[in-house]
C-alpha cells in the first residue's frame, strides 16, 4: 500500500528521489533562517527568482539548464542588491529585500505574459513533482551535495554569526561574506526546489520542517536533524497521499510538512502548547 | 447603404436584378472550418464571415451583439447542425435574420456520441469519462457533430452547402455547383492522401489517447482508435494517482501515442511517455482553424496537419 506505488511506477521513484535530495539540503538552511529571524526571506527569494526563470524559459523553452541559470542569477542579483542597498542606506535588509522581490515578481509575471513563448505562468508557479526529468534530478542532486558540503564547511562560522553577529566582525571573520554565501545557498536550493514544486511551493519544504523542528529539539544540531527527518517524512507521505487520495502532488507534500509542523506546535517536547500548559501550574506555584 | 442592401435582399425577386450579381452576398458561417468550406463554394459570389473565428472554441462561445448584427445583415447562414453550435438557433431568432439557413450536416450518416460524463479524476476502471481542463466538457446530444473530421463526409457537407446556396440564389447556382464539384474533387484527393499516410502503419499500432473527443469520424474512416485519457484532467497540478492511471491505461490498452492538451503539464507528460513507451504527439486541430500563419489556415491544411502529426506519432 505504501511501497507499491514506488515499485510500480518510475515517476514515483524519481519524484521521491528528487524530494529526498531536497529534504537533505533545504531544511537545514531553513533552521538557520528561523534563528536569524529571516523566516520570510525564503518566501521573498522564492518570488525573486521568477523573472530569471521566466527569462530562461522564454529564451530556451522549459529547459532545466536555462531556467536554473536564470533563477540563480536573478536570486543572487536580488540578494546582493538588497544587501548593498541595506548597507549603503542603513534601512533594514528585509525592507530593501521586500522592495526588490516585489519588483522582481512583477517583472517575472510581465516577462511570462509578454513573451509569447507559449510558456504558461502556472508551469512556473506550480511545479511538477511528477515531471522531474533526468536533467532536473541531476541539478537537484548537485545542489543538495553542494549545500551539504558547504554547510559542513560553514557550520561553525554560521552558528557563531547567527547567535552573535558582532563576534565575527570583531574577530575579523567577514560576517557579511558568510551571510551572503548563506543566502546564495538559499537561492540555489529554492531554484532546485522550483523544478519539483514550483516557485510558490518551493519554500514549503525549506521552512515548514525548520519552524516545526524547534518544537522537537533544543540545540541547533538537533533541530537540523529533526527538520531533515520531518522533510523526508513529509515527502514520502505527500507522495503516497497524492497517489492514494488523488491530491495534487506538490501541495500534498507541503501539506504533509504543515501537518508535522502543527503536531510539533501542539504536542512537541520543546516549548509546544501542551508543554507550556503543563508547566504553567509549576510556574504559578 | 447597409440598410438599403438589406431591404433589397429581403425582396423575393431580387435575383432578377442583374447589377446585384457582382455584389457578394453577405453570408455567415457558424465556425471557421465551415466558413472555409463556404468560401470555397461561394467564391466571388459570397462575402463569408465566421461567428466563431480561428483558434476559438465553439463549445464555450458567447455570442455578442455584433454577431447578431452580422446575422441580421446576412443573406445566407450556414451551420453545422447536430447540436454543435447549440447557441446558434437562438442567435438567429434574436437577430431577425430573414435569409436562407443551410445545415451542412443534413442527411449525413452520423456516429453516436460517446457518453459525455464528467470525470474529474474519479472515474474507475473502464469508464470513459471525459473532461478537459480548457472547458471542452460538452454534450451535443445523441450524435457526434464533428463530421468534418472525415474528408468523405466533408464532401457531402460541401454538396449540401452548394445545393442550399443554389436553391436560394438561382443566378449563381451554376457557379456554386461548379466550385463545389471542383472542391469535392480536391477533398477526394485529400482523402486518398490521408489513407496513404497510414497505409504502412499496422492496424494494431493505430491506438491514440487524446483529450479531444472530436476524432471519432476521422478514426472510423482511417481505422484509428481514439481513446480518452483516464485520469489527467485538470490544468493545475495533477495527482500521482491521475498520472498512474494514465500510465496504466497506456500499458493496458497498448496505446502508441498521446495527444493531450490543456491537461497535465508538458514535463509530466514526458515522464508518462518515457515510462509507458508511448509518444507525445503535436497539436491537433479539432474544431477551429489556426490563424493565417498557423499550420491549419484552411480545412485541407487542417486535415493534412493532423494527419502528419498522427502518422508521425504512430510510425514505428
Amino acid at each position: 500500500m505504501i511501497i507499491d506505488p514506488f515499485l510500480d511506477f518510475a515517476f514515483m521513484r524519481r519524484a521521491l528521489l528528487g524530494c529526498v535530495a531536497l529534504s537533505l539540503a533545504a531544511p537545514p538552511l531553513g533552521v538557520f533562517l528561523v534563528h536569524r529571524r529571516l523566516s520570510l526571506i525564503g518566501d521573498a527569494l522564492g518570488h525573486a527568482i521568477l523573472p530569471g526563470i521566466a527569462l530562461g524559459a522564454t529564451i530556451a523553452g522549459l529547459s532545466v539548464a536555462a531556467m536554473s541559470a536564470g533563477g540563480v542569477i536573478a536570486g543572487l542579483v536580488i540578494v546582493l542588491g538588497a544587501g548593498l542597498a541595506a548597507r549603503g542606506t542603513g534601512i533594514r535588509e528585509d525592507a530593501s529585500l521586500a522592495g526588490f522581490y516585489l519588483v522582481s515578481l512583477a517583472l517575472g509575471v510581465a516577462i511570462v505574459s509578454a513573451g509569447g513563448s507559449g510558456i504558461d505562468l502556472t508551469d512556473l508557479l506550480f511545479g511538477a513533482v511528477l515531471g522531474v526529468d533526468d536533467g532536473a534530478l541531476l541539478f537537484i542532486a548537485s545542489v543538495a551535495t553542494v549545500t551539504v558540503v558547504a554547510l559542513a564547511v560553514m557550520w561553525r562560522a554560521l552558528v557563531v554569526e547567527t547567535f552573535d553577529p558582532g563576534f565575527l566582525r570583531h574577530a575579523g571573520g567577514g560576517g557579511v561574506l558568510w551571510h551572503m554565501g548563506f543566502l546564495a545557498l538559499v537561492v540555489l536550493n529554492l531554484v532546485a526546489a522550483f523544478h519539483a514544486l514550483g516557485t510558490l511551493m518551493a519554500v514549503g519544504l525549506m521552512m515548514l520542517p525548520a519552524t516545526g523542528a524547534r518544537f522537537w529539539a533544543g540545540t541547533i544540531g538537533g533541530q537540523v536533524t529533526a527538520a531533515v527527518a520531518m522533510a523526508l517524512i513529509a515527502s514520502a507521505a505527500g507522495l503516497v497521499a497524492s497517489f492514494h487520495a488523488d491530491l495534487p502532488t506538490g501541495p500534498a507534500i507541503v501539506l504533509a510538512a504543515g501537518l508535522l509542523w502543527a503536531v510539533g506546535l501542539v504536542a512537541g517536547p520543546q516549548g509546544s502548547l501542551v508543554v507550556r500548559l503543563m508547566r504553567r501550574p509549576h510556574l504559578a506555584g | 447603404m447597409a440598410i438599403t442592401r438589406r431591404s433589397l435582399f429581403a425582396a423575393p425577386l431580387l435575383a432578377a436584378v442583374p447589377a446585384r450579381a457582382l455584389d457578394p452576398r453577405p453570408t455567415v458561417a457558424s465556425f471557421s472550418i465551415l466558413a472555409d468550406m463556404v468560401r470555397e463554394v461561394g467564391g466571388p459570389f459570397l462575402a463569408v464571415e465566421s461567428i466563431v473565428g480561428p483558434e476559438a472554441d465553439a463549445h464555450v462561445f458567447q455570442p455578442s451583439p455584433a454577431d447578431a448584427q452580422k446575422l441580421a445583415r446576412a443573406r445566407f447562414v450556414v451551420i453545422n447542425g447536430l447540436g454543435f453550435e447549440g447557441w446558434m438557433p437562438r442567435l438567429i431568432r434574436a437577430s431577425g435574420f430573414r435569409g436562407t439557413q443551410i445545415t451542412a450536416s443534413r442527411g449525413i450518416a452520423t456516429i453516436k456520441s460517446k457518453e459525455h460524463g464528467h470525470s474529474h479524476g474519479h472515474s474507475h476502471g473502464h469508464s470513459h469519462g471525459h473532461s478537459h481542463g480548457h472547458g471542452h466538457g460538452h454534450s451535443h446530444g445523441e450524435h457526434d457533430p464533428h463530421i468534418w473530421q472525415d474528408p468523405r463526409r466533408a464532401q457531402a457537407m460541401v454538396r449540401n452547402i452548394a445545393e442550399g446556396l443554389a436553391g436560394a440564389d438561382r443566378e449563381a447556382a451554376e457557379a456554386y455547383r461548379t466550385a463545389a464539384s471542383r472542391y469535392t474533387a480536391t477533398l477526394a484527393e485529400l482523402d486518398a492522401w490521408v489513407e496513404a499516410q497510414f497505409a504502412s502503419i499496422p492496424r494494431q499500432r493505430r491506438r491514440v489517447v487524446t483529450s479531444h473527443d472530436a476524432f471519432a469520424y476521422y478514426g472510423a474512416r482511417y481505422g484509428i482508435d481514439f481513446l480518452s485519457p483516464q485520469g489527467v484532467t485538470t490544468r493545475a497540478e495533477p495527482s500521482a494517482q491521475q498520472i498512474a492511471r494514465l500510465v496504466q491505461q497506456i500499458r493496458r490498452e497498448r496505446i502508441t501515442a498521446l495527444f493531450i492538451e490543456g491537461g497535465a503539464r508538458p514535463r509530466v507528460l514526458e515522464q508518462v511517455a518515457a515510462e509507458s513507451g508511448a509518444r507525445i504527439g503535436g497539436r491537433l486541430f479539432s474544431d477551429a482553424l489556426s490563424g493565417p500563419d498557423g499550420p491549419a489556415p484552411n480545412y485541407v491544411a487542417l486535415i493534412r496537419h493532423n494527419t502528419r502529426m498522427i502518422a508521425e506519432a504512430l510510425a514505428g
